[in-house]
């Protein structure tokens, strides 16, 4: 789960990161109220969406007076904004950050992530600030400094003089605030059992303070039941309606831009039935894992997602039944073209424990939109077929 | 011969009269797994499909001398249950349990790793020497016996690839399915040595998928030491990047963990790489005929 820059900077807030002072608005009115209230003659206008590279579509600009604020406001607030983390379609912008403006002399960057190959938090830093930090990795590698930290010790001494001697941060003042920062971030992921934390860029003041000037996090899901206070800052405006929909029944869906829709247990083996289409020269519409019990419930709830999309000309059915025999899914698909009207052919492929029976089943039933598969390269042929001779 | 575990491996199970865990403890023992024994707190002393339940691992392990346990505990009690088997000196955890937080895993798996307790999963099917033992949730009828090893990130991806390579005419020595989590325990690195050193096995089918660098390692092992041909198949080709596609771990991030770097990295090293998961049997076949 993703929260935005607003609620980022609250959880720093709370542990001492440094940030400037800054207020959430809903309306344009609020958005001016809120910068007479921060006072100062500069404020910053946000555009608060879950998506990186909001500075360069648009969507963060700075005000010189009130009049400016309210200027700004009227432009962010609603506008759909197209960053390369969005994709084409962009994202409505429904909340904006105001914050005070800041005397900005460096711009760094400083990131907690999982480093799965070591298996721990590793701290991020570069002198890089302010840039996509995936093109930074790209481009200049040597710019990057990765501090691995063993959560069994926690965040030493020698992990801070790493940090600032590799930003070659050689004021002792300057050292001991960067330090204590990063200190504080490591706490923070942890402690809220958060999968990545990003300020980009952090800022060093004419006056040597350091601040985040953003702030990016993602969390762990499988941690949230231990931090409702994490769970309530959910944003569902952010989230894909069809994959939340789909979540409630246990299902995990993605939505993609091809053709044929596939419904399939197992996220391995979903994917690989994407995989599959797209070898065959056709296109998968979405990725969806209906899970370990596909019954006549998931399955038609599935189809009903499926078919949402009105691009799907063939729905693939693509099921290894183990534990759960085949001729009960069988059973289920039947029953779940009665409970949904499923108008595209639905090519079914039931192997495993029961498979036979399962055909026999599938064959009895006689319905014309359901073809039945052998195995699964048949089965990617025919819903291929089929979707190319629905054009 | 096989890896890690056969028909006189001793198994507990910690979950065992949770729904889950008496479930495929049943069919475990249905396959002829040697379970001998569970783990539930406060039903210690009491009696459950035949098998002696017991309140903590230390005493179960003492009374039945088993040495792998079978973990069907709740995601958040996960972590505690992995260090309790560590602890009581139990040498092989599988862990079934799907949705256990990343930061209880890191910390559970390097507390194994002290304890010299191998692990598998979270998130996955467990392991199976076909014929001998189960001890997992994968339906056993698929595994006829045979001299391939499995090694899969992905449950219905092992089914799969063991029902083609049982088509082909061939057979599963052990089949280990490691899980779709970000930290998993024994991951190819450590199986794919298992495998090279064991007579009963001629050939190893990987699978993988996007996210992180295991796959990268196992190339980089594989040119190095693996002499037995590998077929590989890496699922999440067509996945869009920054999308985490059903296991958590499965995940393309800041461009990094692609299918595409993981098949040239394997494809370098030697591997038969499919691009689907369909031709992996025949795939096998063509190795084998080699």
């Amino acid at each position: 789960m993703n929260i935005h820059e607003y609620q980022a900077k609250q959880i720093f807030a709370k542990y001492g990161v440094p940030t400037p002072k800054g207020l959430m608005a809903e309306s344009v009115k609020q958005a001016v109220a809120n910068a007479e209230t921060l006072g100062g003659s500069i404020w910053v206008v946000k555009a608060q969406i879950h998506a990186g590279g909001r500075g360069l579509g648009g969507g963060v600009k700075l005000a010189r007076s009130l009049e400016e604020v309210e200027q700004l406001s009227k432009e962010i607030l609603g506008m759909t904004l197209v960053t390369h983390q969005t994709g084409p379609e962009g994202k409505l912008v429904q909340k904006l950050y105001i914050e005070e403006g800041a005397d900005i002399k460096e711009e760094l960057y400083l990131g907690v992530v999982l480093d799965r190959a070591r298996e721990m938090p590793v701290i991020m830093a570069s002198t890089e600030g302010g840039m996509a930090i995936e093109d930074v990795a790209h481009n200049t590698p040597e710019k990057i400094i990765k501090i691995a930290v063993d959560p069994a010790i926690g965040f030493q001494g020698f992990h801070g003089r790493e940090l600032v001697f590799g930003l070659g941060i050689t004021d002792s003042n300057e050292q001991k605030k960067l330090i204590s920062f990063a200190s504080k971030l490591y706490k923070l992921y942890m402690e809220n059992d958060a999968e990545m934390i990003e300020i980009n860029p952090l800022v060093k003041t004419g006056s040597g303070e350091f601040l985040a000037l953003d702030g990016k996090m993602g969390f762990d899901d499988s941690a949230l039941g231990r931090h409702p206070d994490i769970e309530d800052m959910r944003d569902i405006s952010e989230e894909d309606a069809d994959e939340r929909e789909a979540g409630k029944y246990g299902l995990s869906y993605v939505s993609l831009d091809g053709e044929i829709g596939c419904m399939v247990n197992g996220a391995g083996l979903a994917m690989g039935t994407m995989d599959t289409i797209n070898y065959m020269g056709g296109t998968p519409a979405n990725f969806l894992d209906v899970g370990g019990s596909a019954n006549a419930q998931t399955v038609a709830k599935g189809f009903e997602i499926i078919l949402k999309n009105p691009k799907v000309k063939a729905i693939f059915v693509n099921i290894f039944g183990g534990i759960v025999r085949c001729d009960r899914i069988a059973n289920g698909i039947l029953e779940a073209t009665k409970l949904v009207d499923v108008h595209v052919p639905v090519i079914v492929r039931l192997d495993g424990t029961n498979a036979p029976e399962a055909a026999e089943i599938l064959r009895n039933a006689n319905i014309a939109n359901v073809i039945a598969a052998t195995d699964l390269a048949d089965g990617a042929a025919k819903a291929v077929a089929a979707a190319k001779q629905a054009k | 011969m096989s890896i890690l575990v056969n028909k006189d491996t001793k198994v507990i199970v910690q979950g065992f009269t949770g729904k889950e865990g008496s479930f495929h403890a049943e069919q475990c023992l249905a396959y002829g797994t040697k379970i001998v024994g569970g783990v539930t707190p406060n039903k210690g002393g009491t009696e459950h499909l035949g098998q002696p339940v017991f309140n903590t691992v230390k005493e179960a392990v003492k009374t039945t001398g088993a040495t792998v346990s079978m973990i069907f505990v709740p995601p958040a009690f996960v972590a505690d249950a992995v260090m309790e088997a560590a602890d009581a000196g139990i040498d092989l955890a599988v862990i079934i349990t799907e949705g256990a937080p990343v930061r209880d895993m890191q910390a559970a798996k390097a507390y194994a790793i002290k304890h010299n307790m191998k692990t598998i999963g979270p998130n996955c099917p467990g392991i199976i020497t076909a014929e001998e033992c189960k001890i997992g949730i994968m339906p056993g009828m698929i595994f006829k016996k045979g001299n391939i090893g499995l090694i899969s990130k992905s449950g219905t991806l092992t089914y799969e690839g063991a029902n083609q390579v049982v088509k082909q005419g061939f057979g599963i020595s052990t089949a280990v399915g490691i899980g779709g989590d970000p930290i998993i325990g024994l991951s190819y690195k450590q199986l794919l040595p298992m495998f090279e050193a064991d007579p009963e096995t001629h050939a190893i089918v990987m699978i993988g998928e996007i996210g992180g660098d295991l796959e990268i390692q196992a190339a980089a092992y594989i040119k190095e030491h693996i002499t037995k041909p590998v077929v590989a198949f890496i699922a999440g080709q067509t996945a869009p990047a920054g999308k985490r596609m059903g296991h958590a771990g499965a995940i393309v991030s800041g461009g990094a963990g692609t299918a595409a770097e993981k098949m040239a990295a394997l494809e370098a090293a030697g591997v038969k790489v499919v691009v689907s998961p369909a031709d992996i049997g025949k795939a096998i076949s063509e190795v084998l005929a080699k």
